[in-house]
């Protein structure tokens, strides 16, 4: 029983954590977008502009916080384009945030080639650093806590915060309200684009920060089209999540484990049978089959994707 | 802020916005130049030459444009439904696998129908590929955006692994790539001795028939309507049901027609670098042509134009090739932002 091997491993579930922290930061950035009624399709180049920026200015000489910031600052940025022409412009939320993708992710490459313009081979950077090496050696539980960097747990204190804020406060009633029904915002004098252009900032500034945990504690280098895809999914987590937190992290590590199980069952004897390709379409074919089987359940935010203009319905 | 809708705008306004936003554009061009240390304006105008300023040039951007006209017809026609196919990248490889599967090596079929035998089930394939993620949409409200996204990555892995097993060629020294097509299962060029094949007459015909079919027929009728207001078709009568999963047929066939001409009239065989992205570009073609089918074909020449004209820039100023992807971007988010302004006017609360 190969399966029963990998999954009583321990590096297994480490593994399991460390893939699912991305997935995390980017996912909770969507739900908080997509709770104040914006679909956030700029998701997949955010990540890549993290991870970018992330990378440079550490590569830079800077701390590796500082990269964390610089990266969420990035995500700020695109997040403040997105908000501003989706929100009180009211474009085509399918249109910007394909635009904010191509857009981001071009801008990363572009700034890639013109600040390492003779490089071949993706210089690397000094990563973050497992929190509490030494308590690793507990069994199952230390790697998948202890062999974590501090990302990791950042990740999973973001998807606390984003549940308690949008939840037990004023200002994440005002949000959600934003996302389900504007016209009350409204009528309580606050401003509806101004929540939602503030919730997609704060969001793309997640999901910057998920592409800078790829950059700046998984890989440490900086390749084009690293983000591969993530991003999309984390936009299935989010319906798969039905829109809340605790789901959603939950949909999350699920996935992660699926995601570090196929890279272990090719590995197997019977994985060696079958082309590495099948293994690396499940993930994604996962996120159809949770999207198909949730979706009947899960209710979006009503106002999710209709634009706010005042005096209209 | 608020948005005031303009009754009746003037020219000024019409023309002149959207002016403006091709403006910005070259504006953020020009200072890109500047940022990768060239010179601004020269990089412009090194871009044009090199998209349509020689027979050699203009020849390329035809070729380029010929996927990127197909892949924008078939985001135009999806999204005037309302149907996000995203998916038009797979569509398109999903094109080329039937062409190759068809074509390649010693074909079965020969003769003159051999072509659009190839052409049908290249469109066959690219159809049912849509048509799943339409009726996962009509039938438990799926979104499409997501499935059809997902589905390009899987449509890779799979063209990937075709490549590496049955329909790797034998010869090809360890390159995952397919064994070429039979010489008749070549489209073939337009004028001898010109480098331009037939795939770009066929997507300027697609281009007619769409718009034909839109401006013309009640299918093309009922798109609109389902697009504009789904509630209002479906209380006025009409199959919204059957309407969206006929547009996911035809986007996705459009789509795979891309992936058929560029391997029947330009590649001759089929590479996981088959397409740097024509699907996704396609978005691009079919906003930047307000999602007008005859549109697409000025727009898809445009898109080419900057991708062409920037590798010819790249090699002389030194200048990024992903220039182009920012400029195009950019063009989609200025023009899409000017296009709403021509409509309504910003005021204050």
């Amino acid at each position: 029983m190969e399966i029963l091997d990998i999954l009583l491993s321990a590096t297994f579930w480490a593994a399991a954590v460390r893939i699912a922290t991305p997935l995390i930061f980017a996912t909770m950035g969507e739900l908080i977008c997509e709770r104040a009624g914006v679909l956030n399709l700029g998701i997949e180049g955010i990540m890549a502009m993290g991870a970018f920026t992330g990378w440079i200015t550490v590569y830079a000489g800077a701390d590796l916080w500082v990269g964390v910031g610089a990266a969420m600052l990035s995500g700020m940025l695109f997040g403040l384009l997105h908000g501003v022409l989706t929100a009180p412009f009211g474009l085509s939320q399918h249109v910007v945030g394909l635009g904010i993708t191509l857009l981001a992710s071009a801008v990363a490459a572009f700034a890639y080639r013109v600040s390492l313009p003779e490089v071949t081979n993706p210089p690397k950077i000094e990563p973050f650093q497992p929190v509490a090496p030494a308590l690793a050696d507990f069994p199952i539980l230390g790697p998948a806590l202890f062999a974590q960097t501090p990302l990791t747990w950042a990740a999973f204190a973001v998807a606390g915060l984003t549940a308690f804020v949008l939840w037990r406060t004023p200002l994440g009633l005002a949000v959600r309200a934003a996302g389900e029904s504007p016209e009350a915002v409204a009528a309580q004098g606050l401003s509806v684009n101004g929540l939602r252009i503030g919730a997609v900032m704060v969001g793309s500034g997640l999901m910057a920060v998920g592409g800078a945990f790829l950059t700046l504690s998984a890989f440490s280098s900086f390749f084009f089209e690293m983000v591969n895809g993530r991003g999309w999914v984390c936009i299935a987590l989010v319906v798969f999540g039905a829109w809340r937190p605790g789901k959603a992290l939950l949909g999350a590590l699920l996935f992660a484990a699926f995601d570090a199980l196929q890279v272990r069952l090719q590995q197997t004897p019977m994985g060696a049978d079958i082309p590495y390709e099948i293994f690396l379409m499940a993930p994604y074919a996962l996120s159809i089959l949770a999207l198909v089987v949730m979706s009947r359940r899960a209710a979006a935010p009503a106002a999710l994707m209709i634009p706010w203009r005042k005096g209209e319905r | 802020m608020r948005l005031e809708p303009i009754p009746a705008p003037g020219p000024a306004r019409r023309f002149g916005l959207p002016a403006l936003a091709l403006a910005a554009t070259a504006a953020l061009g020009s200072l890109l130049a500047l940022i990768a240390g060239a010179e601004p304006f020269g990089v412009l105008g090194l871009i044009a030459k090199g998209a349509f300023g020689s027979k050699f040039a203009l020849l390329e951007t035809l070729n380029r444009a010929t996927p990127l006209i197909f892949t924008g017809l078939a985001v135009a026609v999806a999204f005037r439904a309302r149907l996000w196919n995203i998916g038009a990248e797979a569509q398109l490889y999903a094109g080329a696998l039937m062409a190759v599967l068809i074509g390649a090596g010693t074909p079965a079929l020969s003769g003159p129908l051999l072509l659009p035998f190839m052409a049908l089930a290249a469109m066959l394939a690219g159809a049912l590929l849509l048509l799943g993620p339409a009726l996962l949409k009509t039938r438990l409200g799926v979104d499409e955006v997501v499935t059809t996204l997902l589905l390009n990555f899987i449509m890779l892995l799979f063209v990937s692994m075709l490549l590496e097993g049955p329909l790797k060629d034998p010869l090809g020294m360890g390159w995952p790539k397919s064994e070429a097509l039979a010489r008749e299962a070549r489209l073939p060029r337009i004028v001898e001795g010109l480098r331009l094949h037939w795939g770009f007459g066929l997507a300027l015909i697609a281009a007619l028939l769409v718009w034909l079919l839109q401006s013309r027929t009640t299918l093309g009728f009922e798109m609109r309507a389902v697009g504009e207001n789904p509630a209002a078709a479906r209380y006025a009568g009409m199959p919204v049901e059957r309407t969206i999963a006929l547009t996911a047929l035809l986007s996705g066939g459009l789509a795979a027609l891309a992936g058929f001409s560029e391997v029947s009239g330009l590649k001759g065989n089929l590479t996981l670098d088959l397409s740097p992205g024509f699907g996704y570009a396609g978005v691009i073609v079919a906003m930047l042509a307000l999602l007008h089918p005859l549109g697409v074909v000025l727009s898809a020449l445009f898109v080419a134009g900057v991708f062409v004209g920037a590798d010819s820039m790249s090699r002389a100023a030194g200048v990024p090739t992903y220039i182009a992807d920012i400029l195009l971007a950019a063009a989609l988010l200025f023009m899409s932002l000017a296009i709403l302004l021509t409509r309504f006017r910003v005021a204050r609360d």
